[in-house]
């Protein structure tokens, strides 16, 4: 009798897994929230085809071919026009600062040249640090020489409307001037690498000496609590260096990713980002009661620091609560960090705001952190 | 490690642990409640209780590992609110559960626990101890091999490398086999021969009898203390002890009748109790007449007189939902 199957022995143990399935509340919550931040990030927030591109011009004619030719550009939707540049180094500046994504420039005599049917050409310069980004805008351009001639009364223009393009586009891809996928991924992949591990170990590290009841111990020595946690830090702080070594040798040497920008730099911006992640993996540690939980909530932030950071899918193409919200992951500032120094060999100088941003979310995670630790057990 | 018997900061003989009032609450439980306690020196303290009685609470308040909400109180001289720090510098603490690392070797668990304490002669004293353990052959091995009864061992030897003058242990031989809790207690003995204060929470009421003092709580409030040998006497329980056939049947019979308070089975014997003592005289002699049993009186023991003080206080958890 007791070897067959029995249908109540079989309720028992599914009434007892709903039971535990309630009492952990972050399963549960994980088990909710999880798809539907998934679908809300990749049905909404995630878009590969960016618009409203940042655009800057450099105008050193005007007419109404160039006129017509911005305003075709503008309607498309995929250009948004931020303002004039006037030389050759404001052009570098706010491409290597991440202000442009395009920068157009119009030369001089180009209205007459083409009237004279010169058929010149009109330079884009393209920051294509992320081809996946770039690339649709870019192909929508050529469409644009053509149809943005239609609506023209002028005789002249009509007639050359008919024949071949009257002017030509010629675009300049900056910094990745192949458009090599990889080297917008793998810088981007440091940051990756680093957040995983720094935040998820740091906060399981933590955890387990109070799951396993040896935190008791810990405090019952004379030990005062930042003994213990920059002892605790430390050791995932040097493993944090070694990958970063990792790293570097990997994407030079078998990716063979440029580094253009500074060392100093980018040093700067590693150890800032690693401690912000220790700290947020204290932060965690200080929530989370099992090293279960550790690992469920490094997950959740994980999850968006993949999605919204601009690491896979182009934060420009995101909308802006969702830009608001990858604005206030320490991965987006660090992608942008490492991207700029490596592709765009970005000094000091051009990292500056990323890292303001970094130090502002370090001291509110460490405050938040501070408030939540305890010395004592209670 | 002989001869550092003699403790300073102490020398009017004033109590090691003296606290009054202590109140800890969790939410809205009041775990402990206003508690007081004072301890001699050089004794050996039992402190007993039912499970979630409060004793862990109370002893990680005395040695400053949790705030009380409410009182006040000195350990080794130092304020407990305030000080913390210092009482940690000069207590040994052995938790309820294995609390050093399964995953360190016996020796580096040891080194460990003398650097947190910045023990002089580290190597020395860590060598020491484990040829004192009889581990030193095993000292590579993991700390999470051992027998419960070596982990046991392992943790006071951890807890006494610093040369503690007060020893907090909590439940120290829950779950190991009775002839490591003999060793256990010889051990305890013989330090608190040296000097050593011993607070030691237990439920084995053949620990209780071991030691000097004894302080009972449950349910967060203090029962009684005093001397071991005096408590029986504070309660006035009076104890029959009774032998023979059908014990069950007559425990059945004895329970509500005058003066009996509380009937226990003891191996192939009852315990009926009570603290009306000419009461009790007259039942017992009326159900002597019946049955062939064996009818003697004694002195109420240890354990007779809790389960009595448990039947009559309180349970202030009762009928609340887990957690």
């Amino acid at each position: 009798m007791s070897a067959s199957y029995s249908s109540g022995r079989f309720s028992a143990v599914l009434f007892k897994e709903f039971i535990q399935m309630r009492r952990d509340r972050m399963t549960f919550a994980m088990m909710i929230a999880l798809p539907i931040i998934q679908l809300i990030l990749f049905g909404f927030a995630i878009n590969n085809d960016p618009k409203n591109l940042q655009t800057y011009i450099e105008m050193n004619d005007t007419g109404p071919v160039s006129r017509s030719f911005l305003a075709a550009m503008q309607n498309s939707k995929y250009f948004d026009f931020q303002g004039i540049v006037a030389n050759t180094e404001q052009i570098d500046a706010v491409l290597k600062d991440g202000r442009a994504a395009f920068v157009i420039s119009i030369p001089e005599g180009f209205e007459r040249a083409v009237l004279r049917g010169d058929r010149p050409s009109l330079l884009v310069i393209a920051d294509a640090t992320d081809p996946a980004a770039s690339g649709n805008a870019v192909a929508a351009l050529n469409q644009l020489v053509s149809s943005s001639l239609q609506g023209m009364t002028d005789t002249v223009l009509q007639s050359l409307a008919a024949r071949p393009p009257p002017f030509s586009v010629i675009v300049h891809n900056r910094y990745n001037p192949a458009g090599v996928t990889s080297y917008n991924i793998v810088p981007g992949l440091l940051a990756i690498i680093l957040s995983m591990t720094m935040v998820m170990i740091t906060a399981m590290a933590i955890v387990r000496e109070s799951e396993r009841g040896t935190m008791e111990a810990l405090l019952s020595t004379p030990a005062r609590p930042i003994e213990v946690m920059l002892g605790k830090i430390l050791p995932y702080v040097v493993i944090g260096y070694v990958q970063t070594l990792v790293f570097l040798g990997m994407a030079l040497l078998l990716f063979e990713v440029p580094f253009n920008g500074s060392w100093q730099s980018f040093l700067i911006g590693v150890n800032v980002f690693i401690v912000v992640n220790l700290a947020l993996g204290f932060l965690f540690s200080t929530v989370a009661r099992s090293q279960m939980q550790a690992m469920q909530m490094s997950f959740f932030y994980i999850l968006p620091s993949i999605l919204l950071s601009g690491f896979m899918f182009p934060f420009s193409g995101m909308p802006i609560w969702a830009q608001y919200i990858g604005s206030a992951i320490p991965t987006t500032h660090f992608i942008r960090i490492v991207r700029k120094v490596m592709l765009k060999g970005g000094e000091i100088a051009e990292i500056v705001p990323d890292l303001m941003a970094l130090l502002v979310i370090m001291v509110i995670i460490t405050g938040l952190a501070m408030l939540r630790y305890r010395q004592t057990l209670d | 490690m002989n001869g550092s018997a003699a403790i300073a900061g102490d020398p009017t003989g004033k109590p090691v642990i003296e606290v009054s009032g202590l109140t800890k609450r969790f939410g809205d439980k009041t775990v402990v409640d206003h508690f007081d306690m004072s301890v001699p020196k050089g004794a050996i303290y039992g402190f007993l209780g039912p499970n979630g009685s409060g004793k862990t609470t109370t002893i990680r308040m005395m040695c400053g590992l949790l705030t009380p909400d409410s009182g006040a109180g000195t350990c080794l001289g130092y304020n407990i609110l305030t000080q913390s720090h210092l009482i940690k510098e000069h207590v040994g603490y052995m938790t309820q559960k294995f609390s050093l690392y399964e995953d360190l070797s016996i020796r580096q668990n040891l080194d460990f626990i003398a650097r947190m304490y910045r023990v002089p002669r580290r190597t020395e004293r860590v060598e020491n101890a484990l040829e004192e353990l009889g581990l030193a052959d095993r000292a590579s091995q993991l700390a999470g091999q051992l027998s419960g009864g070596w982990k046991q061992r392992l943790a006071l030897a951890a807890c006494l490398l610093h040369d503690p003058q007060l020893l907090l242990l909590d439940e120290p031989t829950a779950g190991v086999d009775p002839k490591a809790r003999r060793d256990f207690w010889d051990e305890i003995r013989r330090l608190s021969d040296r000097g050593v204060t011993v607070l030691v929470s237990t439920h084995y009421m053949d620990e209780a009898i071991q030691c000097d003092f004894i302080a009972y709580i449950a349910y967060g409030r203090k029962l009684i203390d005093g001397e071991a040998a005096g408590i029986p006497g504070q309660v006035g329980l009076v104890t029959w002890r009774v032998e023979g056939p059908k014990l069950a049947a007559l425990a059945e019979e004895l329970t509500g009748q005058p003066g009996v308070e509380q009937v226990a089975r003891f191996g192939a014997a009852l315990h009926v109790s009570g603290t009306d003592a000419a009461a009790l005289a007259a039942t017992v002699s009326k159900l002597k007449k019946t049955g062939k049993r064996t009818w003697k009186q004694q002195p109420a023991g240890l354990e007779e007189v809790f389960i009595h003080l448990m039947a009559g206080s309180q349970d202030n958890f009762a009928g609340r939902s887990p957690t």
